[in-house]
Formats: structure tokens, C-alpha cells, sequence
């Protein structure tokens, strides 16, 4: 169980977490308290995974060239 | 006859035409003859002058026709002309009349067959082969879930509504599209340039870095697809620092960038599946994995629980517990009394067996046992005492009795004896070594006496001296006063005016001289 705080997780780190934190608890050789503690880091690493999954919103956007074909900004994409 | 027959100039009724004119002439009737035409040859040397147009010769094995394509039209060209390929181009002829010369204005390339195209294709791959651009090592992992994903595709056509039709299904994701054109020469730098533009980007800037790249078109020809075997391609894709995800063509079609991208999907719509996992899949893998947590942590305690059960039933019942010692402790409080007053009786009982002994009677009997006792020793003192004188005295005069003058005398005159002995020895010892060494003084002494000059002289030798000095030089005795002549029965003393010259002979011998 790493001190890292959930929110600095990536989705994938959260994940590999939340497995080894399950893996840990389903042997059941692990302390109470620590257990406790294992609990509590689970279930702050689902919801990190679900706000993840749930917050996925679609942007998409074409990047606009000058004449030099340098980027300049973005304009939206339409009829996709 | 002769007024009517001319006799004209040779050529008078030739039209004449100025230069120029003949030049307008020629190019018209080139363009018009010649005005779209396809000639086969093979590329020599190209040129792209300043201005942007480009200069090149197409030529056979006796021939070489100039080529131009203006700088507006290369864009349309499918392939730029390569030093060395064999092409099909397509254009009219014109005439430069500023210096005589004709030319092909080209508005198409064509590779001559697809072998050529193929055989250039294996060159270009063998070389970056062997830069080690293709290698393994050098592929990125891509990421498991991408923030932004970047695409470089042309925005109008199928392959970017495919790409962003399954990435919603998928996971909806923010998509960044660099429009390029994916066919004709532009299109290999185009991409070359959004590839680096994208990897130029500063992350959580005015336009967000994608966290992967997908380089994508549909399917063509393999004239259509040439852009992406362009070799600024294939080394832009290399050396993106962004995970690169190839994905052009149809699965059949495989392009250099295809080599030195991070991964190859073999058509747009797979090149979506590789960028993301599924959403719904991974909710469905997360609720479970918060289900086993919530199982994992209710049995822990379930279990525990269970277990504090199983212990409180094997714990003995209070009452039990105490029953044994309860038992003991009624037992000693009911001897407790009768315990105590036995000790009393008995230590009683002792004091008086004790008490019964301590009489005066018992005291005077150990004084008088006391007394007795001194009373013997000191009768012993004394015996004592004078027995102990009595033995020293007698060791002293056995002592002194052997201590007599007599033993002296005796041991006195022995030594005399060996005394006497002895100084005779020492005499005789004497007299004899002296002896000896008399003997052999004589025995030097005639020795000496050989060997001296004395002996010498009675042989009829003399020793010549004046005043005590030898004389040894005839020199020297014509020069002395007075000569003393040495015999061996005695000297004489000779004047120089006495005797005559003296003789050499008699003067002894230099070597006899040394002896002295």
C-alpha cells in the first residue's frame, strides 16, 4: 500500500492499486487494524477509478495552421 | 519574256520570320502537337530552384528531355521525381525561346511499374534497417489510458470519423486532428511537420501535448500511400518522444512508417482499439473489485468474530474456576485453629526440656572439668622446659668435644708433605729447562760462528776499516788517513803512504758487505 495520495494516481497506477489491495485483503492474513486501513485505501482508489471512468467526456477539436503550417489554435469539429 | 521572267533573288518568295516569330511558331506548334503527352524515362539529375519550382531530366540511354514542374503544381505530383526512378510522367511540351531549347512541363509522376517503386521502397528500408531505427528496443509501450490523443490524418473523409466514431463506443477521450493531406508530395511533409508539431508541444500548454499519436489514412494505391514511405516520415515517427500508433492503409499495406512507428494497427478503426481500453469493461472490473473488497473485509471480520466465539467457548466458567481453590481454602481455615494451638504446645513442650538442663550443678561440673585440665598442663610447663636446656647442651658439647687441635696438626703436616713434594718437583723442573735451553744457545752460537764473517776471515779475508766506518771502495781507501785491516787472528792499522795501492780484491765484496 503506497502513501502516494489517490488523486496523484494515474487511472492506470489507481487500478494496479486497487488490485493489489484486493489480492491482499481476499487472503485474509493481514492485521485488523491493517486491514482497516487496506479498506479504506480501497475504496478512496475505486472511487479515484470510477470519477476516472465516469468524468471520460469527448473533445475533439482540429489544430489551425498559418501559412507556414505552424499551429495557431483549434477550432472545433462539427458533424462527426 | 526575259522582262516577264524574273530572275529573282534565291528564297525572295520564303516567308521571312524574326526571331521571335519563329520562336512563338515553334512553341505554338510543340503545344499544339505535343500538348498532353506520357513519356517514360528514367529520372537524372533534380534540381528545386529557389523559387520553388523544380528542374529535372528524364532520360533514356541516348536521350535526356528537360522537365519542369512549376512550384504551384508539385504539390499535386503523387510522387516527387527521385534521381534514378523510373517513371511515367505526364504534361506537354513547350519551347523556351529565350535560349532555343524545348522542354516537358510535367503535371504528373507516375513510377514505372510497381517493381521500381517496390525496389526503392527495400533501399530506403535497408538503410534505416541499418541505422537501427527499426529495432525493437526502441518502441515505446503505450499508454493505458490517454489524457489526449493526438491524430494526424486529413479532417474531411472516413478514416477520421471511423477513428473517433469507435473511440467514443470505447472511451470518450479529448482528440487533438492535425489536418495533412495524406496523398500527393505534400503529404510526406505534412505529416513529417505534425508529427514534430505535435511532439513539440509544452504539455499543459495553450494546446494540450497528446499523451499518443495515431498517423492514419484509408486505403490506395501504393502511388497514394507513397507519402508515407517517405523517409522524413519514417524518421519523424521514430523520433516522436509520443507513442506513435501507425495505421495506414489497409491491412495488406504496409509503409515505411509503419517500420518505425511504436505500433502498427492494421486499419484506422484498430488503431482507436489499441488507444483505449473499453470504459464500460473497466467500471464492470472495478465494481468488482470493490465487491471483493467488501466481501474480503465483512469475512475478515465475520471471521474474527467467528474465531472470539470459538475462543469465549473454550474459556473454563468462572464458578469452575474458583470451586478447587474455594475448597482448599475451607479446608486450611477449618485446621487453622487447632494447627496453632499444637505449635504452641509443642515449642512449649520444648522450653521446658531445655529449661530442665540449665542448673548451677551442670556449670560447676564444666569449671572443675576446666580446672583439672589447667591443673595438668602447668605441671608439664616445667619438665619441659629444662628438657628442652638439657638437649642443647648436649649438642654443644658434642660440638666442642670434636673441635681439637689435633685434627689440625694432622691435616697441617700433610700439607706440608705435599708442600715438599712438590717445590722438589718444581726444582728439578727448573734445572732441567734450563739445561735445554743452554744447549740450544750453544747450538746457535755455532751456528753464528759459521755463518759470521769471522769465519770468512780465516779463509784469507780481511775487513777493511777507516775510524770504525767499512771501507768498501778502492775510492775510498786512497782517500782515508789511516786503515784498519781486520784478520782473523786480530787487527793493524796501515798508513796510505805504508802500503801500496790496494788491491781489490781484498776489500771484501759489496754482497759480502751486506751481511752487516
Amino acid at each position: 500500500m503506497s502513501d502516494t495520495p489517490v488523486e496523484k494516481l494515474s487511472f492506470e497506477e489507481a487500478m494496479k492499486e486497487l488490485e493489489s489491495v484486493v489480492n491482499q485483503l481476499d487472503h485474509g492474513d493481514v492485521a485488523l487494524d491493517r486491514s482497516i486501513a487496506l479498506y479504506e485505501r480501497g475504496a478512496a482508489l475505486k472511487k479515484r477509478c470510477e470519477d476516472e471512468l465516469k468524468r471520460a467526456e469527448e473533445k475533439v477539436a482540429a489544430i489551425t495552421l498559418d501559412n507556414d503550417g505552424n499551429p495557431t489554435g483549434t477550432a472545433p469539429v462539427e458533424g462527426n | 519574256m526575259s522582262d516577264l521572267i524574273d530572275d529573282p533573288a534565291p528564297g525572295q518568295n520564303m516567308p521571312e520570320y524574326t526571331v521571335s516569330e519563329i520562336s512563338g511558331a515553334v512553341k505554338r506548334t510543340l503545344e499544339g502537337e505535343f500538348g498532353r503527352i506520357r513519356v517514360r524515362g528514367e529520372v537524372g539529375r533534380v534540381f528545386r530552384a529557389r523559387s520553388g519550382h523544380l528542374y529535372y531530366d528524364v532520360k533514356d540511354d541516348r536521350n535526356v528531355l528537360a522537365c519542369t514542374t512549376w512550384k504551384g503544381q508539385i504539390a499535386r505530383l503523387s510522387v516527387e521525381p527521385e534521381e534514378g526512378l523510373e517513371v511515367v510522367v505526364t504534361g506537354r511540351l513547350t519551347a523556351f525561346g529565350a535560349q532555343s531549347k524545348y522542354n516537358m512541363n510535367v503535371e504528373e509522376v507516375a513510377v514505372a511499374g510497381q517493381g521500381a517503386l517496390m525496389a526503392l521502397l527495400e533501399k530506403r528500408k535497408k538503410a534505416l534497417a541499418a541505422e537501427g531505427l527499426f529495432d525493437k528496443e526502441r518502441k515505446r509501450p503505450l499508454p493505458f489510458l490517454p489524457e489526449v490523443i493526438g491524430v494526424v490524418t486529413s479532417p474531411s473523409g472516413a478514416v477520421i470519423r471511423d477513428i473517433l466514431h469507435r473511440l467514443r463506443e470505447r472511451f470518450p477521450r479529448k482528440v487533438l486532428i492535425w489536418p495533412v493531406a495524406v496523398q500527393g508530395t505534400a503529404c510526406a511533409p505534412e505529416v513529417a511537420r505534425a508529427i514534430n508539431g505535435f511532439n513539440a508541444l509544452t504539455p499543459g500548454g495553450a494546446l494540450p501535448r497528446p499523451d499518443l499519436l495515431i498517423v492514419a489514412r484509408g486505403g490506395g494505391s501504393v502511388e497514394d500511400l507513397w507519402g508515407f514511405n517517405e523517409e522524413i516520415v519514417a524518421r519523424a515517427a521514430a523520433a516522436s518522444a509520443i507513442p506513435l500508433i501507425s495505421a495506414v492503409g489497409h491491412e495488406t499495406d504496409t509503409t515505411l512508417i509503419d517500420f518505425t512507428s511504436d505500433h502498427r494497427a492494421p486499419t484506422p478503426t484498430a488503431a482507436a482499439e489499441l488507444a483505449v481500453p473499453v470504459r464500460l469493461d473497466l467500471l464492470t472490473q472495478i465494481e468488482s473489485q470493490g465487491g471483493r473488497i467488501r466481501t474480503a473485509a465483512r469475512n475478515g471480520i465475520a471471521r474474527r468474530q467467528q474465531r472470539l466465539a470459538d475462543l469465549a467457548r473454550g474459556l473454563p466458567r468462572h464458578d469452575t474456576l474458583l470451586s478447587g481453590p474455594r475448597q482448599r481454602l475451607d479446608i486450611a481455615s477449618d485446621r487453622l485453629p487447632a494447627a496453632l494451638i499444637r505449635g504452641v504446645q509443642h515449642r512449649r513442650l520444648r522450653l521446658s526440656e531445655l529449661s530442665g538442663s540449665l542448673r548451677p550443678v551442670t556449670l560447676a561440673r564444666l569449671l572443675a572439668a576446666n580446672r583439672t585440665e589447667l591443673q595438668r598442663l602447668s605441671l608439664r610447663l616445667s619438665p619441659a622446659l629444662e628438657r628442652g636446656l638439657r638437649t642443647r647442651r648436649e649438642l654443644y658439647e658434642n660440638q666442642s668435644a670434636r673441635l681439637l687441635p689435633r685434627t689440625l696438626e694432622a691435616q697441617i703436616t700433610r700439607e706440608r708433605v705435599r708442600l715438599d713434594t712438590l717445590s722438589r718437583r718444581l726444582s728439578r723442573c727448573g734445572t732441567t729447562w734450563i739445561e735445554a735451553l743452554r744447549g740450544r744457545i750453544e747450538a746457535h752460537d755455532r751456528l753464528l760462528a759459521t755463518l759470521g764473517y769471522e769465519a770468512t776471515l780465516r779463509r784469507g779475508y780481511v775487513v777493511v776499516r777507516e775510524r770504525g766506518n767499512l771501507v768498501t771502495t778502492c775510492t775510498a781507501a786512497a782517500q782515508a788517513a789511516l786503515l784498519e785491516i781486520q784478520f782473523a787472528d786480530g787487527r793493524l792499522n796501515v798508513g796510505p803512504q805504508s802500503s801500496p795501492a790496494p788491491r781489490p780484491r781484498k776489500t771484501p765484496s759489496p754482497e759480502q758487505g751486506s751481511l752487516f
